[in-house]
Order: structure tokens, then sequence, then C-alpha cells
């Protein structure tokens, strides 16, 4: 059959189509659909959210140890988390095949770096596959576990989100029988004490020189023979819009399989050819090699080394010819940044958080997950995000040196559940041990938010939906050592001012836990009684409303203001009754009007 | 029509430009196009900017075009069809929704939204403007608003010979298949009317 689909279910299918048995990820952008996709399969494969990616490769290590074939999935910073167990897989090989899935972000569309990680797989030293499009993506991972088998190494699938979260058609085809080896107890191989790693890191030379023969010969490293003028070598979506810019007028070497590069092939294609082009996108690496060959290309010199290419930048910087546009000035459309959902419950928080910013001397350390669109005006309740629960870690580094060196400001570092649970534990336990007096503010919302509604430790339920153990925050906390811990409803104001006002008193480290579930989540079982509220729109009462505008410091998509009645305005088909905009009116203009949800 | 068409639409997070990507790259494969969409996902989903290509032919390669490569433009919203206007083939089609959301830094009032600019982009290139939230408003559910623009879009790009009813009817929820079919119709009406007032 063949069916349109994403780069990401292509993936997941071809696991399945492979024998997958088991895979673990952790959600990110573009990532997340991979394990999502492989979650509707539970007959045949095991698939698990996990609290973060290091954690969820070293599952799928020991999936493939014990003899089954393996995935893990992740969004390429999640590889910086995982890269401790990445290097040591390398080292001891695999079992049962073992595939790792980095999911690039060029352009920076939903991710705080651009890094490239293809240089992960000569640093791992692991073998490294490059799709362009969604039949590449399920054909190489079905040919990943082969390789993975055959040469006893962990593959890197490398994926972009052009790549992941385009749709193009896709052949289906049957399932293999899940073939597990035996596990059979080898500790020269598996356990990496000096002794064992040292032999493995020798070993690790011969795999790679094997490998690269097998470049040589892959079908995923093919030529496209149009005639000597010019030559083009590109890997993933490069190539694709390199096809678009010289169509049949070049040759192409196109390369899937990209560590190791197959040397002998770019050679006889470099000698054919009177003009040679690097198509990639981000930085040289196909480049660079070619060049270390002391083969002449044309590549980043023209190529910008960085945000995504498409086939207009890249006709524009090989042919100097740009497509002709409609002449207009644009500049008059307003910017449109996306911001916090009307009736999302971080916005009571990030309103009385602001508040005391602007009052006295503070630090606000943010973290990654939508309260990042704290930072935004009017809330403007953040001023630094450096990764993924790394809020309270970097809010005490700051909070020791302010204690040092001048008096009195204070670190709030906010986060979420999901965070919490990913590196943010480990960053807590740091306050409790080195006696800091940060102000952590955990927005626990009840889900992976802002990449889609994942469920995670503290939700209760699987990647399936079936029950799990739902892992108490506000006990981990106590359990961690920290006295001073409070919850509360973020919706309520004068709640939340009161336990910042609390946590702003005390000298120790403070945990202030904000529990409401996100206002897009599907609440389920307990929680429909848990967080029952009777959600009433509301709207301006024009006698009572002076226009003083305070309301639209809220940064509410549904609040507006009627420049010629001078008065706010709602937007009744926005607004969802979360009443933050009531509370923050001084003249109680703002009112009930019909239930809008239950 | 050339040997790949190219249509980006663009529209604010929440407008459902993902569910006209669905239907109508559903429509093309069954019609025997290669086709290749392309989606962004993740952060700008809330309330930003948002984009979704679709590109038809032969034989289709890179899933998006960059300035200049657009034959169709497909906005849901007024000033993104601005900020996506440099897409356009200065020769393509623009297919505009009349409608107005103010953009955050609008609602603060820091910036203002601006005025005229339909009959700017009507002056720049051939323009179709679309009453889809009346249109929607008027069926009943203002959130059909997508599937009339669909209607609007399957028109001029001339595919009303593909089973449009079939293909929505398996895509969208079984209690809103009547109400999206009817919108879309309502949509290649409005167009086909468009053109004959043209």
């Amino acid at each position: 059959m063949i069916r349109l689909m994403s780069g990401n279910e292509a993936v997941a299918l071809g696991a399945v189509e492979a024998g997958l048995s088991y895979a673990s990820g952790y959600p990110g952008t573009p990532s997340t659909e991979i394990l999502e996709h492989l979650a509707e399969f539970q007959d045949q494969v095991i698939a698990e959210w996990a609290p973060n990616e290091k954690v969820a490769l070293e599952c799928a290590i020991g999936a493939s140890i014990a003899g089954a074939r393996a995935l893990a999935a992740m969004k390429m910073v999640g590889v910086n988390v995982a890269a401790d167990p990445l290097f040591s897989a390398a080292y001891s090989g695999v079992n049962g095949g073992l595939v790792l899935v980095s999911a690039d972000d060029p352009g920076l569309h939903s991710s705080q770096n651009e890094q490239d990680n293809r240089f992960y797989a000569p640093f791992a030293k692991v073998p490294m596959l490059e799709p362009s499009d969604s039949q590449e993506a399920k054909d190489m991972v079905k040919a990943a576990f082969v390789i993975s088998e055959t040469y006893d190494a962990p593959v890197l699938l490398r994926m972009t989100t052009r790549v992941c979260h385009s749709k193009s058609l896709v052949a289906t085809g049957e399932r293999e029988k899940a073939a597990r080896r035996p596990y059979v107890k080898n500790v020269a191989k598996y356990d990496l004490v000096p002794g064992n790693a040292r032999p493995l890191r020798a070993n690790l030379e011969l795999k790679m020189k094997r490998l690269a023969d097998f470049s040589e010969k892959t079908e995923f490293n093919r030529l496209e023979w149009n005639g000597p003028g010019i030559g083009v070598i590109a890997s993933g979506m490069g190539y694709q819009h390199a096809r678009e810019v010289f169509g049949e007028r070049a040759s192409y070497l196109k390369l899937g399989f990209t560590h190791p590069l197959p040397v002998r092939l770019i050679r006889d294609f470099a000698a054919c050819v009177e003009t040679l082009y690097a198509v990639e996108e981000l930085e040289p690496y196909l480049e660079n090699q070619i060049r270390q060959l002391g083969i002449a290309c044309i590549g980043k010199e023209k190529i910008p080394p960085m945000y995504e290419l498409n086939p207009s930048i890249l006709s524009k910087a090989l042919l100097g010819k740009s497509a002709p546009t409609i002449e207009c000035d644009t500049s008059a459309a307003p910017p449109r940044p996306p911001v916090l959902c009307a009736g999302c419950p971080h916005r009571g928080f990030f309103v009385e958080l602001g508040k005391i910013a602007r009052r006295q001397k503070t630090m606000i350390a943010g973290d990654i997950g939508c309260y990042a669109l704290g930072l935004a005006p009017p809330l403007e309740a953040q001023e630094l995000l450096i990764c993924m629960g790394a809020a309270p870690s970097v809010g005490h580094g700051a909070q020791r040196v302010f204690d040092k060196f001048e008096e009195g400001t204070r670190v709030v570092a906010t986060f979420g559940d999901s965070t919490f649970f990913h590196t943010g534990i480990a960053s807590l336990l740091n306050l409790i041990y080195n006696n800091s007096n940060v102000i952590v503010c955990i927005l626990d919302n009840r889900t992976t938010a802002m990449t889609g509604q994942q469920e995670h430790p503290g939700t209760g339920v699987t990647l399936q939906g079936g029950p799990a153990k739902e892992v108490d925050i506000e006990a981990v906390v106590r359990g961690l050592g920290i006295d001073h811990v409070r919850e509360v409803n973020p919706m309520d104001l004068r709640d939340v001012r009161k336990a910042l006002k609390w946590a702003f008193g005390l000298s120790g480290p403070s945990v202030i836990i904000t529990k409401w579930p996100c206002v897009l989540k599907v609440l389920r079982g307990s929680e429909k009684t848990r967080y029952a509220h009777e959600y009433r729109t509301v709207t301006v009462r024009d006698d009572q409303c002076n226009g003083c505008r305070t309301c639209l410091k809220i940064g509410c998509p549904a609040i507006s203001f009627d420049a010629v009645r001078e008065r706010a305005s709602i937007d009744q088909a926005t607004c969802v009754g979360c009443e933050v905009c009531s509370q923050v009116c001084g003249s109680d203009a703002i009112v009930n009007g019909e239930p809008a949800y239950a | 029509m050339p040997d790949v068409t190219s249509v980006v639409l663009v529209g604010v997070g929440g407008q459902g430009t993902i569910l006209v990507t669905s239907i109508l790259s559903a429509g093309l494969v069954a019609a025997g196009f290669d086709v290749k969409t392309s989606e962004i996902h993740g952060l700008s989903q809330r309330g930003g900017a948002v984009n979704t290509q679709v590109r038809f032919g032969r034989k289709v390669h890179s899933p998006i075009v960059g300035n200049g490569g657009a034959d169709f433009l497909v906005a849901f919203e007024v000033v993104e069809a601005l900020r996506g206007l440099a897409f356009l083939k200065p020769t393509g089609r623009l297919i505009v929704n009349d409608l107005e959301i103010a953009p955050a830094p609008v609602l603060i009032g820091r910036i203002k939204y601006p005025k005229g600019v339909i009959r700017l982009l009507s002056s720049k290139v051939d323009t179709t403007v679309v009453r889809a939230h009346d249109i929607a408003a008027g069926l009943g559910n203002p959130r059909v608003m997508n599937l009339v623009i669909l209607g609007a879009l399957v028109e001029a790009i001339n595919l009303g010979n593909i089973a449009w009813d079939n293909i929505i009817a398996g895509t969208v929820k079984k209690d809103f298949v009547d109400i999206n079919i009817a919108a879309f119709k309502a949509g290649r009406r409005e167009l086909a009317h468009c053109h004959q007032a043209a």
C-alpha cells in the first residue's frame, strides 16, 4: 500500500516492520511523534516515555544487550543529555540491533540552538544514516538494524525538521518476525571497566574500517549521472533542494550513509565532473571531509552555514539567481510571536511574579517549556534560559555570586513538571546540599504541554494511555530535604501572591508548586474531580470599565482594547473563563457571562 | 499546469491550516499525484504565525519552496497574507480570508494593526478575497472557516473533479462531516462567484 506519511511515522513503521521490540524516548520537537506512532503498535512493541534522553538511550542499550531490536528517539539537544551512554555503546557494541534517532532542528523552529548532530557520528565512532524523505526514513531504519547487528555498532539515524514533519509517499510492507537473539553473558564486551574498554577501543577502529568498506557499496550512497558539467555531493534535505535547483543539468552523488563516508565513490565522482558542489544544511560536515581528501569543492563559501536551506536560498547562493518576487513593502505586518493560550495556568503565576520583579531586585531563571513564553511583554517574567532542567542550577550559581558580592538580589527559578523529572531533580538536590536560598517554582500543568500533551512520571498515565504510578512532586521535593514547600492554585492570584511573599521572606531554599492542568489537556479519571471548575467566560461591563488597561498587562489573547470606546473588550470565542483578568481589574468591571465549557 | 504546483498556506496557530493540508494532500494522492507537504510543530503553534506547504505534480523533490516559489498563497488571516507575500510568484494567485486577528503586540496597544492591507495586496497581485469567517458563521460554526478556504483553493487550482466529499468524510470527526462538506461547497461557490464577478 502507498500512503502519505511524515518522516516520523515512517521511522516508526520501518522499525516495526524490522521487528522492533523495545523503544524509548523523551518528547522533543521535531522527534515526538516517533514514539507516539510506535505506541500504536502496543501488541508488538514495548514503547515508553523515559524521564530524559539519557535514561531513554540507556534503556534501549539494555534491551539491545538482552537481545532485542531497540530504538531510542530524541531531539538533537537530547543527544547531548544521552551522549554519555552513546559513547560507551559504541565500545560495547550491540546484541539486538540498536538505533538512535536524532531529530535536528535547522532554523531553530522549536529549539535553543542549531547544533548539527552529524558530528556525533565521527565523535562517538558510530555509523550514520541520513534520510531525505519519508520513504528513505523507513528504508533506512530497517537497514539500520541490519547494519547494527552486522557490524556490532549502534547506528545513528539523523533526521531534520523537514524530514520529520514533511509528508511524502511511502510504500508500506510486512512486519518481520521479531528476531530476538539469545542473551549470552559476555563480560569482556559489555562491562566497560578500563581493562575491557582498552581492547574494545582497538576493536572500534576495526569496526570503522569494515563500515568504511560498507559505505562504498551500500545502495544508500548512489550515483545519478546526467553528464560531467556539474557534480553535486549532497545528503539529507540538501539533496532535495539541489534537485530542485539543478534538475537534470547536474550529476549527483547522493549520500545516505554518511559515516564513514565512501571515500572511493567521492574520489571517482569528483574526478568525472568539472565543477563540484557540496550541498548540505548547517555545518560543512561533508565538505570538510571532501577537502581533506585533497578535492576542491564549492560549499559553505557560498551556501549559508546556518538556518534552514530551501531551493530559493540555494539557487541564489550557487547560481546567483533569485526567483522573481512581488515588489511590496511588507514591513507593516506586525510581528506575531507565540503567546500563552487563553486560560493557560502559567499566566496567573507570571502576573504576580512579574509584579514582584518590578518592585525588588530579582533574577528570574527560566527553562524549556511553554512557561518560556513568560519572557514576552507584557508579562516579562523571565530573563534567562539555558537548557532543560537548568533553572535551579543556573539560578543557584547566580544566587551564590549575588550573595557574595551584593546585598539583596533574589533568584527565582521557574520550570515545569516534565522538566522537574527530566533533570530538574538533580538541580534541586544541589540547592539543598549547598545550602542555597533560590526560590524554586515548579509550574505543574500536569502534562508535557509544548510538544503536544505527552505523559510523564507525574501524570499517572503511560505513553499508551494505561495506568502508571503517579509520582507526587511535592513528596519528592520534601524527600530531597526541602522543608519549605507550598502548593498553590495559579489561577488564584491572592494565593500565588501570598506564597511568593512567604518564599521571599525565607533565608533557605523553598519550593512553590503551582498546580493546575494545561487548558488544552483532556482530563481523565480522577483529574476531572481534582480539577473541577465551572469555566464561565467573562465580559467587560462598559459602565464599570475606566479604560485603565490593567487587564491588558496579563497578555491574554482574548483581551483587546477598543480605542474608540476607550474600554477593554473580551473576545467571547477565545475566552475560556479562567478569571485571571477579573482578579487584576481594580474596578470590578470584568464579570462572568455564560458557562464556557465544563 | 506546471510540472509541480506549490501551495503555501499561512495563518495563525489554531486556525486549522494543518487539517486543510491533510485533506488537500489526501485528495491529491487519490488523484495520482506525487505529493509532499511540510508543517512546523511545537512552539509556533501557540497563537504564533504558522505556515504549511503542499507541493504536487509528476515528481516532487523538495517539500518546501522559498521566496518566489509559490503558485498559490492561501492566507487564513489578513496580515499573514502580507507577511507571506514573498513566497508568491508575481504570476501567482493570492486567496485571502478577510479575517483580522490582532497579534499580542497589537492587543496590548504597543503597535497598531495596519489598515488597507487587502487593497495593497490587490494592487500587487491577482487577489481573491474570501469571506470565509462570515460564511462559516452563517453555517452555524465559525470553526469550519478552514474548509470554506479549502473549497475556494480547490476551485482556484481547478481540482474540482476529485471525490472531495469522501476525502473530507474520511478525515474529519464523524459528527462534523456534514458541516465541513457544506463549508467546503460554500467555499467553492464563493470562488466561482468571484470569477463571474471578475
